[in-house]
């Protein structure tokens, strides 16, 4: 039974309780995953939610995550809200549908609780499931805190099935971090939700007076203009992203941009992330800038699509900065965010010194002892006036 | 909310070749259903079939059995046949129980 | 001469009782001359009633039906990937149902998932196990012509023992498939499910009548449908019809259909005409009638023999 205490609007709830509770809130109309761990209490919480009458949603018990994007892919293309939830070993398994989903324009949400990707099997914090995921198309979200994670879930509804935005968004929250550990969550009523998130009014649904014909063979002749139109529709997203959050902000006082920055007007060095490291880094940051040290932290919370033009505004001026990768992309030049903030950043005239730290595989922990060490480095790197070594694999033994 | 009206009908150009990414209806839907009978089949055939009226028993074999359908069965259950998508496959004459259908050089 | 025995609520006796006009689907597809397939949508759709949604797998029929920007189709039709129909048409006709329940709005369509031997008896098997292992509200019909057709005839695991394919070609040393076919009608009814049956184009009546049945029955059923292919068993396009009736008449391809469990033999084939006479029409499986393959051709037709004394065991059986 669930075990969430909510007095007043304030909840004490685990990451994956409070997506379960924001996609309860949302009124979805048909919700489809399979359990892995750790999302499963994503998908038990919304079961008994169902199953005690608390929402009224088909919930399709299928036989592997494949079958659940495939199921949520129909749902979706026949006007129902639908969301879906999976990590590592999930996703992977079902990539090909993630593709076909953005490609489908189907407004599904989907939270994942990143964890590593096997072999050897792990189930603990790491970003490499969804960085595989990163060319689909979807609309990419990571939330820092448990907070994020409810807020991110009802705002991914509402920016998803906007008819000029039309594409599916990925929540992302650490596994175990954020999925199992209580936080203070401070929650909006069911009427408010109701109100910032009415019934879903698809487009171009299933209609038996305009029958169409979803997901046809496109030859050479006609394949580039559709994957054209879906670049146009994710750039496309991002006023939309703006809109729902400054939405969001003025029902409760939360705002979320882009990038989340702290300290970056006068920092010598930045550090980027993503997801729950971000929130370690600016609490070293903030007792660093007391001595003195001008450091500065970049959490980004839209990674799809990327945040170019406002990383480049953040890192002007900057001598250093250090992208913190929880995924390798093994045998590149480094790990996927720095792989976007790099080319990103190249050739604009923004140029610090840039460092690519890979760290937490597995669920490593990344302790604040770690965080001020890379504070320490970046300084270091910023008076030396050049890297030496590019990337660095930190808390790795050996 | 809506200030994009979804593109409902498919551009000319479409059926030329010639549309751009921004005339299309997003996500590849074709939404002019039975859009395929623009593409005449017919220019496949090598045989084509011949119907003898007077043989005809009215038995509906090569009607139910086509597989464009490309045979049109008539209000008195004679057939005709629409020569703009029969691809030859000879099997209307095949399954003729009386030989009202034969197969000819297509010339 | 075809019979649908027993049949309750039969839609059709004859082929003149049916419609004249094809309101689903339309000319000008791409499919080859003579295609079993083809055949098989066609007294399909006949069979629909009212508001449908056509899903499909990858395969012959979706790719030549469906090149963009023509569409055979004139009723809503989905296609996702190659193995995942059964799960694509589970989320469809949920949705349906959950959106009239809860708003009001709507109708909930008859859902029909459309597949290949390869998206059905292969990669599409474990979609399909779930969605039935499930109950949901829609048929599952398999267009059978025992290879993966669409890419070049590979064989599946529909394809019969002894075939030539081009993944199991009639060599030196191995003289084609080895493996026995995949008893599909079987595995769908270890699922408890409310109506399975076998079909071929060559009976257009018993088929239109199983597809009509298939979508009046609450929950899933399946349908497992015979379509010989002129390329991918090589034989003269105008033979098609021929070959599926051959199917029949030798034994071949069992017509038979289990409701609830209780399985009845629709055309019980008391003298079945000699095997050769439908192998030596097809160059796919030729080869057997040559005295080296001796040994493989009579491995399949005990792999014949052995089904129908199973299925006339299964007949007898009494079952509330």
């Amino acid at each position: 039974m669930s075990r969430i205490l909510i007095i007043e609007k304030i909840g004490s709830m685990t990451g994956d309780e409070a997506v379960a509770y924001a996609a309860k809130q949302a009124n979805v109309d048909v919700i489809c995953a399979y359990p892995i761990t750790p999302q499963t209490i994503i998908v038990e919480r919304l079961s008994e939610y169902i199953n005690n009458g608390e929402l009224d949603s088909a919930f399709i018990p299928v036989e592997s995550e494949h079958s659940a994007l495939s199921v949520s892919i129909g749902a979706s293309l026949a006007g129902a809200r639908v969301f879906t939830a999976t990590a590592s070993q999930g996703l992977a398994l079902m990539h090909e549908i993630v593709f076909i989903a953005a490609a489908l324009r189907c407004p599904i949400v989907m939270a994942i609780a990143n964890r590593a990707l096997s072999a050897p099997i792990n189930i603990h914090a790491d970003h490499s499931d969804v960085m595989c995921e990163r060319d689909s198309g979807w609309i990419i979200f990571f939330a820092e805190n448990v907070q994020e994670a409810y807020d991110l879930t009802l705002q991914a509804f509402k920016v998803g099935e906007d008819h000029n935005v039309l594409l599916p968004v990925m929540v992302n929250l650490d596994g175990f971090v954020l999925s199992h550990c209580a936080e203070r969550v401070e929650l909006l009523s069911d009427d408010e939700v109701a109100e910032f998130l009415p019934p879903r009014e698809p487009i171009y649904s299933i209609d038996f007076e305009h029958p169409i014909t979803y997901g046809p063979l496109a030859l050479q002749n006609y394949y580039f203009e559709f994957k054209r139109q879906q670049e146009d529709a994710i750039a496309n997203s991002v006023p939309k992203i703006e809109e729902v959050a400054k939405e969001y902000e003025k029902m409760t006082g939360r705002y979320y941009p882009m990038l989340k920055c702290y300290g970056v007007e006068d920092a010598r060095a930045i550090v980027i992330g993503l997801g729950s490291t971000v929130g370690t880094l600016r609490a070293i940051a903030k007792r660093l800038r007391k001595t003195g040290e001008k450091v500065g932290v970049i959490g980004i919370r839209t990674f799809r699509p990327f945040p170019s033009e406002e990383l480049i505004k953040a890192l002007e001026g900057t001598e250093v900065v250090v992208v913190m990768d929880r995924a390798a992309s093994l045998g590149s030049t480094g790990g996927p965010l720095y792989l976007d903030v790099a080319g990103a950043l190249y050739g604009t005239g923004t140029q610090p010194l840039m460092l690519n730290v890979i760290y937490g595989l597995g669920g490593r922990d990344f302790t604040p002892t770690d965080a001020e060490h890379v504070f320490r480095l970046a300084l270091k790197t910023a008076e030396k006036g050049r890297v030496e070594k590019r990337t660095l694999w930190i808390g790795v033994r050996g | 909310m809506s200030e994009k009206k979804f593109k409902s009908k498919m551009p000319e150009e479409v059926y030329t070749g010639r549309a751009g990414w921004r005339d299309l209806p997003i996500a590849a839907m074709i939404v002019e259903p039975g859009s395929s009978m623009r593409y005449k089949t017919g220019a496949w055939r090598a045989l084509k079939p011949v119907y003898y009226i007077d043989k005809c028993k009215r038995c509906l074999l090569c009607w139910i059995y086509c597989p464009e359908p490309s045979i049109i069965r008539k209000e008195d259950d004679t057939i005709e046949i629409n020569y703009d998508y029969c691809k030859g496959c000879g099997i209307c004459a095949e399954v003729c129980p009386v030989g009202a259908i034969k197969m000819v050089r297509e010339v | 001469m075809d019979r649908c025995e027993g049949v309750m609520g039969v839609f059709i006796k004859t082929i003149k009782d049916l419609p004249r006009e094809d309101l689903y689907i339309a000319p000008g597809h791409r499919l080859c001359a003579g295609c079993g397939p083809a055949i098989a949508i066609k007294l399909i759709a006949k069979a629909f009633r009212g508001p449908t949604v056509v899903v499909m797998n990858t395969g012959c029929v979706e790719v030549s039906t469906t090149i963009y920007p023509y569409t055979s189709w004139k009723i809503p039709w989905v296609h996702v990937a190659f193995e995942n129909a059964a799960a694509v048409a589970s989320g469809i006709v949920e949705a349906f149902k959950t959106i009239k329940r809860k708003y009001g709005k709507g109708v909930v369509p008859d859902v029909v998932a459309l597949a290949g031997d390869g998206g059905t008896f292969d990669i599409g098997l474990q979609a399909l196990s779930g969605a039935l292992e499930r109950g949901h509200d829609f048929v599952y019909i398999c267009y059978d012509n025992e290879a993966y057709m669409n890419t070049g005839i590979q064989r599946s695991g529909a394809t019969p023992r002894g075939a030539s394919t081009t993944t199991s070609p009639a060599g030196k040393v191995i003289p084609g498939k080895l493996e026995r076919k995949k008893d599909l009608i079987g595995i769908a009814v270890a699922h408890n499910i409310p109506y399975a049956a076998t079909a071929t184009i060559s009976h257009p009546v018993d088929l239109i009548n199983k597809v009509r049945k298939a979508l009046e029955v609450e929950g899933p059923a399946v349908l497992h449908v015979l379509c010989p292919c002129p390329l991918g068993w090589r034989f003269d396009s105008s033979l098609t019809i021929k070959v599926a009736r051959l199917a029949v008449e030798t034994g071949y391809f069992p017509i038979y259909e289990v409701e609830h469990g209780r399985y009845r033999i629709n055309i019980p084939i008391v003298k079945p005409k000699p095997l050769e006479e439908f192998i030596k029409i097809q160059g796919r499986l030729a080869h057997l009638l040559r005295p080296e393959n001796r040994e493989i051709l009579e491995r399949l037709k005990r792999d014949i023999e052995e089904q129908w004394k199973t299925l006339r065991a299964l007949a007898k059986l009494e079952i509330e």
